[in-house]
């Protein structure tokens, strides 16, 4: 028997909206579960004192700092890395060889697990390099493993400058160099921003590379050196060895916001460099 | 207007300094130069990576065989067995486990975003969905230890730390990554193709499934694919969720320890050849991951061929 | 008065990969006139006009052969710096095309880049190359304003003003008034017959009316030959060769 196409029709949308609807409720239940716990626990207090018993009492205050701290070392150093790399393959050459070589290369790191980041962390910058468990090892790690986003976005972004502005520089006896930094990157940075936001965010949510690198030491980091603990690692140990759901729900509702904060501003830099495109 | 043109009195043209560009050409050159240098920062990284983490894994699978290490079940560091059989076939099952539920509901939600809803919500949720991969991994495992354990423990039995359990949470958490790359896909493929099938009197659906789908198909297929590569790679949710019990399953309820959760479980206190055999497992899954992502890269670079 | 060559073109040849765009073409520019260069879509003039200041360049399928001596100089010898021939040639586009900043901005931005820091003489160099286009007493009291605020013309005027304040030797032209309406074609006409005094200047057009309002001799391109060139009233009136003739009156083009 053939089923007539009206019904299969009927039959795909009722299946693919479920599915639609399953998986956003889904994702959406998750976040709202997280903030419902964790909201109340909330206080003022909880944001601005250091924690008490590895976490079972206090605050969260030093793993805000590492919060902070460890993704703005990342983005300080991945940034001229990744806009460099995305202005050589957008200005400075064409499609051949060594840019088939660059792109596998940022391909296959973008792809790696952060385990891995976290193994190569801990025997690269902790161990042999000797800059022991500290917020330098873990920005370094952390930065190699955001480099494929902001090469990626920086380098969308940089091809979305319309190519009448090069010429114009270039008639007006710009160099190249010249062309890029007075004309290219300062139309790009919108972009090169919403990239920068999304590896911020990514860096705050990482666990597993940033255990091993930046260590889980709750004292106030002073200085490079120092070990430190971000919320996602300490949300980790509370919630893994069971010292306090409270203080976990409370946390995880910190981090929630922090990462809906910074991939927000991301989206909306995003859509307003979309929007001066397009007008 | 301004028809009389009061043009204001030339200055004298300058004498050209023909050296003048000596210093602009000498920057422009290292700008290039430097550049170059930066441009293989990625690729450096990637190699340096992959130097040390086969430098630290490999003498040590050359010791004890390459065939024990991976097929031999036992691991007891503490008596030198470092088998990882076990590892092998639980983060084989969760990640098959995790597609089976990721994949089918992502690409059905990607179909439905780009075909059957107004552009406008699709503006919407696309960008909600995105949002949503960027929560920490680790509060998905604490979900999963909260709601999802409790609920197969009473439901199916077992210690509800499981197998299931954790192909459940990732197979939530891949979700944003295959509907994302599938979107994009559907969305590359000319709308002539639709319009020319609905021309001919076929259904929204039938257009959908014999036209779009074909053309979009290598990039869905890479985004199942990067959603495997992600899945295999993921640790601190699936430690938090699969009970970490080194046994080769024989049921989804019961407890296992992927290979990722092997490594992070025991690296903070392992020493000596214990270490090693960590590293030698980070060989084992940067190899696999190394695969699949090839294999995504060429199922997008044949969208992009044809 | 005396015909002093500018630029001498020796059997130029330009081509985009396979493509040939100009076949060895041969004619001396003479300095302080406005040459025009008519004839008809893809005949080779804005390849013409870019292989004068190596805009060709930009495109790494592009490749030159002859010689173009600026005074005397082969522009295409290697010991020549591209972007040095550009301060001395400078170039206006079809479209107008502003730089995303303000029409101050704009207009200083070669100067700067030649190292010009000083405030007051970026003042005077705004003043006069913006009156010099016609522009000045319309944007006199809004200097920051984004350029890409003003209208069509008053924007094609500022990239005329904008290739001024480098004060080039020659002055290229790529269809400048395609996109214009006929009061800012006019404005712009006004303001090469004032300019030429200065400059030497080279106007691709489309436009075989404009040519013959404006320029002081015409070349005749096609299919990447120079059919003929001379004095402008010779060619709109006696050309030497039928198909100057047939374009000129426009039987075809």
């Amino acid at each position: 028997m053939r089923i007539p196409p009206k019904i299969t029709q009927a039959l795909a949308v009722l299946i693919l909206g479920t599915a639609t609807l399953v998986t956003v409720v889904v994702l959406v239940l998750i976040i709202a579960f997280v903030l419902k716990r964790g909201v109340p626990e909330i206080s003022w207090e909880f944001l601005s004192t250091k924690p008490q018993e590895m976490g079972k009492a206090g605050g969260i205050l030093p793993t805000i700092v590492g919060t902070v701290l460890l993704p703005l070392i990342a983005i300080v150093i991945a940034l001229p890395m990744g806009v460099g790399t995305a202005v050589y393959l957008s200005e400075y050459t064409r499609e051949n060889r060594v840019t088939k070589i660059i792109r596998f290369g940022t391909d296959c790191l973008a792809g790696i697990p952060s385990i891995i980041f976290g193994l190569f962390g801990y025997i690269f910058f902790v161990t042999i390099l000797g800059m022991g468990w500290s917020m330098l090892s873990g920005g370094l790690t952390l930065a190699i493993m955001i480099l494929p986003t902001i090469i990626r976005t920086s380098e969308e972004a940089i091809r979305a400058v319309p190519q009448a502005y090069r010429e114009v520089s270039c008639s007006l006896a710009a160099t190249s160099w010249e062309t890029v930094h007075k004309v290219v990157l300062p139309n790009a940075l919108p972009g090169i921003m919403t990239g920068v936001m999304l590896g911020i965010g990514r860096s705050i949510g990482e666990t597993a590379a940033v255990i091993f690198t930046a260590g889980s030491s709750l004292m106030m980091p002073t200085s490079l050196n120092d070990s430190v603990r971000t919320m996602s690692v300490h949300f980790y140990l509370l919630a893994r060895e069971g010292i306090s759901n409270e203080k976990a729900y409370a946390t995880a509702a910190v981090l929630v916001f922090a990462v809906l904060f910074v991939n927000l501003t991301a989206y909306w830099m995003m859509n307003r460099f979309i929007a001066k495109r397009s007008s | 207007m301004q028809d009389t043109p009061n043009t204001p009195a030339q200055p004298k043209r300058p004498v050209r300094r023909v050296t003048g560009g000596v210093a602009t050409w000498c920057r422009d050159q290292l700008a290039r130069y430097v550049f170059l240098a930066v441009a293989f920062s990625a690729t450096v990284s990637l190699l340096l990576i992959a130097l040390f983490i086969l430098k630290e894994g490999v003498p040590f699978i050359i010791k004890i065989g390459l065939k024990d290490f991976l097929f031999a079940s036992e691991w007891d560091p503490s008596v030198g067995k470092f088998g990882i059989y076990p590892m092998i076939i639980a983060s084989l099952w969760v990640t098959l486990g995790a597609m089976l539920i990721g994949a089918p509901l992502g690409v059905a939600g990607a179909i439905f975003l780009t075909q059957f809803v107004p552009r406008s919500v699709m503006r919407i949720i696309k960008p909600m969905i995105e949002l949503l991969a960027g929560i920490p991994s680790v509060l998905y495992g604490f979900m999963g230890v909260m709601v999802l354990a409790p609920f197969i423990r009473n439901h199916f039995g077992g210690p509800g730390l499981s197998l299931l359990a954790g192909a459940i949470i990732l197979g939530i958490m891949v979700l944003p990554t295959v509907i994302s790359i599938s979107v994009d896909a559907i969305n590359a493929v000319p709308r002539t193709y639709l319009e020319g099938a609905l021309a001919l009197g076929a259904t929204r659906w039938q257009s959908v499934h014999m036209v779009i789908l074909k053309a979009a198909r290598s990039g869905i297929i890479a985004s199942v694919i990067l959603a495997m590569g992600r899945a295999v790679g993921e640790t601190m949710a699936v430690i938090m969720v699969v009970g970490n019990a080194v046994k080769i399953p024989h049921s989804a309820l019961d407890s296992v320890r992927t290979l990722t959760a092997n490594i992070a479980l025991e690296m903070g206190y392992a020493t000596g050849l214990h270490r090693q055999a960590l590293f030698a497992t980070g060989v084992v899954l940067f190899v696999v991951v190394m695969i699949l992502n090839s294999l995504a890269m060429a199922a997008m670079k044949r969208k992009a061929g044809s | 008065m005396e015909r002093k060559v500018k630029i001498s073109v020796q059997n130029l040849s330009v081509f985009f990969g396979r493509h040939q765009a100009l076949r060895g073409l041969s004619l001396d520019i003479a300095a302080n006139r406005i040459l025009g260069i008519i004839g008809p879509a893809s005949s080779g003039k804005t390849s013409f006009l870019r292989a004068l200041n190596r805009m060709n360049d930009l495109d790494p399928e592009s490749r030159a052969e002859g010689r173009v001596l600026l005074d005397g100089a082969d522009i295409y010898h290697p010991s020549q710096s591209a972007v040095q021939l550009r301060k001395r040639v400078g170039m206006v586009f079809a479209l107008p095309m502003p730089l995303p900043m303000s029409i101050y901005d704009n207009v200083v931005y070669g100067p700067r880049l030649s190292g010009v820091r000083d405030r007051a003489t970026l003042d005077e160099i705004v003043e006069r190359t913006l009156t010099s286009a016609f522009l000045w007493d319309e944007v006199k009291d809004r200097l920051n304003l984004l350029a890409l605020r003003l209208s069509g013309g008053q924007q094609q005027r500022l990239c005329l003003a904008r290739t001024l304040a480098m004060d080039p030797e020659v002055v290229l032209l790529d269809e400048p008034c395609s996109g214009l309406d006929p009061i800012s074609t006019a404005r712009i006409e006004d303001a090469l017959s004032v300019l030429k005094a200065r400059y030497t200047i080279i106007l691709v057009t489309n436009n075989t009316k404009q040519a013959s309002r404006v320029a002081d001799e015409t070349a005749f391109f096609l299919m990447g030959d120079l059919v003929e060139m001379g004095e402008t009233s010779q060619i709109f009136t006696v050309p030497k060769d039928q198909r100057t003739s047939d374009y000129v009156t426009g039987r075809f083009g």
